[in-house]
């Protein structure tokens, strides 16, 4: 009878997610995506919770009272520290698939004393487990680097840490692994089995961290989309040591998921798949050899508000900048003070502004942006030449004409937003070094460029200022 | 072994469903997206909680509840912060 009801709730909870998914494909109905998850998660929990093999009901209790002390305060972070958040999680994901397969292989093994022998592990299984635990491992260690790059972590370099022959390392790693979890799969009950399984455990581990420590920010939205796209593999794994069609289903939703998103953000950098899926990304480039050095020109705040106040249409591309000084808030201000004016505002968003896929739009949503105004690259870049500003938020390489032909540059190929084709630049950085590529960008030396220097947050701020004044007809 | 072919046949079938659902998903709205299908794969949970809740030796049900635990704090704080963003977009 309690098979059955797990049965048909596993059912239930499968539809439930597929819908929480398909309502997202519109912001109205997209909050509808979310009560059915978590009414879908709910179930599931509830029809294992009343198995009767699970006897242990203090010790579960305890844990889910844990994740929420946990949780909670994780989903009230600021909308800047996002990213980071949903590193953090990629990187729980995968802990949980790493030790439900390590503790499923000693069960099985038998080694942890009274298991269940050794028959369990058939072929089949013992791929699985292998996957499931090298998948989730690197997913674990990789995410917590990543997420520790974007906190800034003080012992966590943010530049890349790259050294000869680094590839070579890390697939010797990887490989090794593998080659390991191969001799267990063929001889799972040996008895070399559990320090050959904790070898592959702790060097998927190791390999995690490898892999992230040549990875810039820049490079951060392609790199947690994969991570999202193994974190969902190690689950489906998990699914197939357990013989569970649920967890299948409900990891290959998230691995689709992640690796859609992985490939939008290789399209939106120009890198291929195969590229970034081995490792071989955020290679230290040398910086593009210094011509003739152009200076910038800066412009006052008077100045800035004036070439605002004057235009008709103004398109604001925002970037990391715009989240590290958590400037979305005068941005709204200053969107109102324009459109009060006459001025067409829209924002045009690049698919690896920020440092996570859509991280832009939720900032912007966050301060009431209409979303209608946010424009996608590809149907903003023919509106460029007509646009009578272009302000420059805090972005930098998704900007930089570069991209376009210089061929030594990491960027080189990467498709850009057209600012420099807007009648008049105005772009606000917060120093005058260089960008993340660490090569220079040429935008800011062109005739029609206007430099604003200063946190984002602070010249916005003087800007709304300017108009708020009234001190501007 | 019948699990084996029918489990992989699940997992080409809900690969492609979710590839199809996925693509339908609103730009504007890809970092709810990500996690809410990292809420939704922390079904992983149903497996943490067999291991902890059945009568295994200690140091295997110590490792589904650390599992347990990181498990549940992706469901609690996934579903929240995808709602709390979702809200955001919705009041428009």
């Amino acid at each position: 009878m309690m098979r059955i009801i797990g049965e048909l709730a596993a059912i239930l909870a499968t539809a439930l997610f597929i819908f929480a998914l398909y309502w997202m494909n519109d912001p109205k109905t997209a909050r509808r995506g979310v009560f059915a998850g978590v009414t879908g998660m709910t179930v599931a929990v509830l029809a294992t919770w009343i198995q009767p093999e699970i006897l242990h009901h203090g010790w579960i209790v305890g844990a889910i009272v844990l994740g929420f002390a946990v949780g909670i305060p994780l989903s009230r972070v600021p909308l800047t520290a996002v990213p980071q958040r949903t590193a953090l999680s990629h990187a729980f994901g995968g802990l949980a698939a790493g030790l439900v397969g390590t503790a499923e292989y000693f069960l099985w093994l038998g080694e942890a004393g009274g298991g269940e022998g050794a028959a369990h592990l058939t072929p089949f299984r013992m791929s699985a487990l292998v996957v499931e635990v090298i998948l989730g491992y690197l997913t674990f260690t990789g995410s917590l680097m990543a997420a520790g790059k974007l906190q800034e972590v003080k012992w966590i370099p943010q530049r890349p840490v790259t050294y000869p022959g680094q590839n070579l390392v890390n697939m010797g790693v990887l490989a090794l692994a593998v080659g390991i979890g191969v001799a267990l799969v063929l001889h799972p009950d040996a008895a070399w089995g559990g320090k050959a399984f904790i070898a592959i455990g702790a060097l998927a581990l190791a390999f995690g961290v490898l892999l992230i420590i040549p990875i810039g920010g820049a490079d951060m939205p392609t790199v947690i989309s994969i991570l999202n796209a193994y974190a969902g593999l190690a689950a489906v794994a998990m699914g197939f040591v357990l013989n569970s069609k649920l967890l299948v289903t409900a990891g290959a939703l998230d691995g689709s998921s992640g690796l859609i998103l992985s490939i939008i953000m290789c399209r939106a950098m120009n890198r291929s798949f195969t590229n970034v899926l081995f490792g071989a990304f955020g290679k230290a480039q040398p910086a593009l050899a210094a011509g003739e050095q152009k200076a910038w020109k800066q412009e006052t705040v008077e100045g800035a508000a004036q070439l605002l106040e004057q235009a008709r249409t103004v398109v604001i591309i925002p970037g990391y900048g715009m989240a590290v000084a958590q400037a979305q808030h005068k941005v709204r201000e200053l969107y109102d003070a324009l459109t009060k004016r006459g001025v067409t505002v829209k924002f045009a968003i690049h698919p690896v502004a920020g440092r996570m896929p859509g991280h832009m739009n939720v900032l912007l949503a966050e301060a009431n942006i209409p979303y209608s105004a946010l424009v996608e690259m590809d149907e903003i870049n023919p509106e460029m030449p007509q646009t009578d500003v272009a302000l420059v938020l805090g972005a930098n390489d998704v900007v930089n004409p570069a991209a376009r032909y210089a061929k030594s540059t990491p960027i080189y190929g990467m498709p850009i937003i057209d600012a420099d084709k807007a009648k008049t630049v105005l772009a606000v950085k917060r120093s005058k070094n260089p960008g993340f590529a660490g090569i220079d960008n040429e935008l800011y030396v062109l005739d029609n460029t206007w430099m604003l220097f200063g946190d984002a947050k602070a010249v916005l701020g003087d800007l709304v200022k300017q108009f708020a004044g009234g001190g501007m007809h | 072994m019948t699990g084996f072919g029918s489990i992989l046949f699940v997992f080409v079938l809900a690969t492609f469903i979710g590839l199809g659902v996925i693509r339908r998903v609103s730009r504007l709205l890809y970092t709810p997206l990500m996690s809410l299908t990292n809420a939704i794969s922390a079904i992983a949970v149903v497996g943490s909680i067999v291991v902890t809740g059945a009568d295994h030796p200690l140091a295997i049900r110590i490792l589904g509840a650390v599992a347990l635990f990181a498990s549940m704090t992706n469901i609690v704080s996934g579903f929240m912060i995808t709602d709390r963003m979702l809200k955001m977009f919705k009041k428009q």
